[in-house]
């Protein structure tokens, strides 16, 4: 009898649901303010970027509104400035950058590698509070008043000529610097001393290992950036010359010690998503990933390189001919770990057991879009294209494609992959695999278009295009395609929340999965994570698809319980 | 409905740049492919429940890898070389190249032709004429980008940077600002006019935007500041969507944004050429930088204003044939920043 493929609870016991857990382990305000649990972080973390989330898509639509007018209708120049620059700065410093090390990171670490709770549970929530504070201030500049700079914060414009509340903007992204700082420290400490027996750096999950690389991303890069804005700041305030001619500055300056951290903390944004990419396909292909070591050196490789291809961001900013060459040469070296990794994911389905459950759906929406995401970077990568591609459509499209298509999916994958583990309760899987679909066609239908009109040269940031009309159509397009994205992302909060007050309560393993966040712990964890330290000792991802075949046939025994199989000290 | 979906190909670089463009398009929809029908054919191959032979499963395969590798190293490497000789092809101008200077301002362009020309938001070039742009900004950083000639290159303030192109086809392509600079930044633009050399040649005879010496009449001498300041290149002769018109203008009631009136005179003139701001007719945002005018100047414009539009205009101007001087003009080159 095969098992209906739609249903998630491959055991219909729910032996694994824990009624006392981390999540009512405490009903305080202050047993959640001031918890040191790393659970209850990922919790509070949750909610806090899906509240900026929120924020930044607001002024999406509201960007994608104004562009169906070549003259805009909704809003003056000034206030579409202060959109755009909202939309980026929120998605950027408040979502990407967190929202998957913040929430999943700080959830599954310790989980993953079998430790109690993450090396220094203090800092952690030091970097939560650093969060808040840095987003607040930031948000609160960003609607009162607003900055009109653009994320990027471009001097002379943001430190001598913009009017907005520039300092109190930066001032805030230093603060959340400080929070991706502590997170940093916080993981790679944990990651090199707080392993399980048996778990050895080879048997880590490559989710561990993609936060091991972002983490020395964090450490190396962070600063660079924090004392880059700092000096915006001071030179706004106090008049001393550093980028600004009139000062005796130099501008570009200021572009070298953006894009050093700026480019790497793309990486910081995907690299995490490409770990849970690699769980989801892994677990849902029943396979272990294929090429496993060269997909966990791949994102070593990928945060070496991604520090020194910084300069493909300044191909027409006046630097030398020959500096614009040497970087673009760079340029394509560091696709060709990512190369890998897609073509390693793909092929992981290869003799597997492939369940076509709703976080597989997201990830094989990831896969298509960042493969496409990726390879158009080769034409910005490419000195040449870059100069008539370079702040037009494309770009936006591009990074859009890397950034929603890459992050946002792979953000989403996890959740519904871990939503069980996290909350103790399944959610409606067919609504969900849908919606993943509506995702996937709302997400190409908005960018799409915007390659051509790109190409056909309409600059980014353009509030205007009356002066030429043949944008329009493409902008209409892309605005079309955003309310489907818009529903497709607004689907998940509703039936999220309602499978908490409704859902059916999850086992310890709904999908069957292997690591010790499912086969050690129950759904919830329990407030101390496992009962005992355990004890890994097989390898990692050790599924076997021909056996799960025929334990769907019911020809073979039921997987073995948690207890048989992990043991405890 | 109509889907252009490449711009015009309009300079020396274009033919070259969209060859390569449409290469890599072309290895982008390859791999997008094969990565969808790979994806595609193992899932329809080893669905769940599905009868596969699923024995011994291959978890890693360095040569394939490897493989894999490699190919996307010499592709890149091809596009990279490619890419890279398009650049340096770019990056230097041929000797007998034309320079033209261009000066960015929030928020607008200020082209100074060597021969005493100027034009804002407007650039006239020679079809087959290698042109060079020396470009320098007055506040913060710009961008100077046709996309019909597929050049861009940032316009910083305290340094010149190049640009340069040939123009291969006579028409009139976009001129934008590419690097966001401030609240009027998507209207930091006009175009650029490639014109057959005769046509040019005529444009050049016709004095373009061309300085003429200072005439006698207080109107004529307003509407030489009109023409030297170039005011018509956004107050055209009906309104439009940068600037409304001035034609009749003078003793007409303005209605302005903030929705207080004012009856155009003599003071109203003078505040609008120092403040721009202070009062914008309904339905504009302020374009205009402040101008650093003498009291004379602001006189002489408000005088030509009183008759621009109705017949003593054109009685001032039969008085005052054209009159081609070559000498570069001396004096203030616009806005004050």
């Amino acid at each position: 009898m095969i098992q209906e493929a739609t249903k998630p609870q491959v055991f219909s016991d729910t032996e694994g649901h824990a009624e006392k857990n981390y999540l009512n382990a405490g009903h305080t305000l202050a047993s959640w303010l001031l918890t040191k649990d790393h659970k209850r972080i990922a919790v509070m973390y949750l909610i806090s970027v899906s509240i900026f989330f929120l924020v930044g898509s607001i002024a999406a639509m509201m960007i994608r509104l104004e562009l169906t007018s070549p003259r805009g209708t909704l809003m003056s120049s000034e206030t579409y400035n202060k959109t755009f620059t909202a939309h980026g700065v929120v998605m950027i410093f408040l979502f990407l950058i967190v929202a998957i090390p913040g929430v999943f990171g700080n959830f599954l670490i310790p989980l993953m590698i079998g430790a109690r709770d993450l090396a220094f549970p203090r800092l952690n929530l030091a970097s939560l509070y650093a969060f808040w504070i840095g987003g607040i201030m930031a948000t609160i500049a960003l609607l009162s008043g607003g900055v009109d700079t653009g994320w990027t914060f471009y001097t002379p414009m943001s430190s001598m000529y913009s009017n907005g509340n520039v300092t109190l903007t930066l001032v805030g992204a230093f603060i959340i610097g400080f929070s991706s700082i502590f997170t940093g420290v916080n993981f790679i400490a944990t990651i090199h001393k707080m392993r399980a027996p048996g778990m050895t750096w080879w048997r880590m999950p490559l989710y561990v290992w993609s936060h091991y690389s972002t983490s020395v991303i964090i450490l190396l890069g962070t600063p660079v950036v924090a004392i880059t804005l700092l000096l915006v700041v001071v030179e706004r305030v106090l008049h001393i010359g550093i980028f600004s001619p009139e000062l005796g500055g130099d501008p570009v300056l200021f572009q070298h010690m953006f894009w050093f951290y700026s480019h790497p903390a793309v990486y910081i944004m995907i690299l995490p998503a490409m770990g849970v990419i690699s769980e989801v396909m892994s677990c849902f292909s029943r396979n272990k990933v294929f090429g496993y070591q060269m997909v966990a050196m791949s994102s070593m490789g990928i945060a070496a390189l991604g520090f020194v291809v910084w300069g493909h961001h300044m191909f027409i900013a006046s630097q030398s001919m020959y500096q614009g060459i040497v970087f673009s040469l760079l340029s394509f070296l560091v696709a060709i770990p990512s190369a890998i990794k897609v073509f390693n994911w793909t092929l992981t389905m290869y003799k597997g057991s492939v369940w076509l459950a709703s976080p597989m759906v997201y990830a094989l929406g990831f896969i298509g879009l960042f493969t496409l995401g990726g390879l158009t970077g080769l034409y910005l990568a490419c000195v040449g294209t870059d100069v008539h591609l370079t702040a037009t459509y494309f770009v936006v499209a591009h990074f859009h494609y890397v950034m929603v298509g890459g992050t946002l999916l792979a953000f989403l994958a996890a959740l519904h992959f871990w939503w069980p583990k996290m909350f103790g309760r399944m959610y409606p899987e067919a609504i969900a695999k849908w919606n993943a679909v509506v995702v996937f066609i709302g997400f190409n239908v908005t960018f799409l278009p915007q390659f051509v009109v790109g190409y056909m040269g309409m600059p980014r940031r353009y509030h205007f295009y009356y002066f030429a009309p043949e944008f329009q159509i493409y902008h209409v397009m892309s605005t079309l395609g955003s309310s489907v994205l818009a529903f497709g992302l607004i689907m998940p909060a509703f039936y999220l929340t309602k499978s908490l007050i409704s859902g059916p309560k999850a086992p310890a393993n709904p999908w069957g999965a292997k690591g010790l966040e499912w086969e050690a712990c129950t759904s919830p964890p329990d407030k101390h994570n496992f009962h005992g330290i355990p004890v890994v000792v097989g390898d990692v991802y050790d599924y076997n698809a021909e056996e799960e075949e025929l334990r769907l046939k019911g020809l073979a025994p039921q997987m073995v319980t948690k207890d048989d199989k992990v043991k405890f000290i | 409905m109509n889907f252009p979906y490449r711009p015009e190909q309009a300079s020396n670089f274009a033919m070259d740049y969209d060859a390569l463009f449409f290469t890599i398009s072309a290895l982008t929809a390859i791999f997008t492919l094969m990565v969808m029908v790979l994806c595609i054919w193992l899932i329809s191959k080893y669905k769940r429940g599905k009868d596969a032979d699923r024995s011994n499963p291959v978890h890693h395969n360095t040569m394939i890898e490897l493989v894999w590798s490699l190919i996307s190293l010499v592709l890149g490497m091809g596009i990279f070389t490619w890419g890279s000789k398009i650049f340096i092809e770019m990056r230097q101008p041929p000797a007998n190249a034309m320079e033209i200077f261009v000066v960015g301002k929030r928020w607008m362009w200020h082209i100074q032709h060597a021969n005493g020309i100027r034009e804002n938001n407007e650039l006239h070039v020679p079809v087959g004429q290698p042109v060079k742009l020396t470009m320098i900004s007055q506040d913060v950083i710009h961008a100077f980008y046709i996309p019909q000639f597929r050049v861009q290159y940032h316009v910083v303030p305290g340094r010149y940077t190049m640009l340069w192109f040939t123009a291969t086809k006579a028409g009139k392509y976009n001129l934008f600002c590419s690097m966001h600079c401030g609240t009027q930044h998507s209207e930091m633009g006009g175009y650029v006019y490639a014109m057959e050399r005769p046509d040019w040649q005529r444009w050049l005879a016709s004095g373009g935007n061309r300085y003429k010496p200072v005439p006698e009449t207080m109107v004529a001498a307003g509407e030489q500041l009109y023409k030297d300041f170039s005011c018509s290149n956004c107050h055209k002769d009906v309104d439009d969507m940068r600037a409304p018109s001035l034609n009749g203008l003078f003793g007409r009631k303005r209605t302005f944004n903030d929705g207080t009136s004012m009856i155009a005179d003599q003071e109203y003139i003078r505040q609008s050429l120092l403040n721009p701001g202070l009062n914008v007719v309904k339905g504009y945002n302020v374009t205009m930088q402040p101008y650093t005018f003498s009291e004379e100047q602001i006189l002489a414009i408000g005088e030509y204003l009183r008759t621009k539009g109705t017949a003593t205009s054109e009685a001032a101007q039969s008085v005052n044939p054209a009159v081609i001087n070559t000498a570069i003009p001396a004096g203030n080159a616009g806005g004050n920043r």
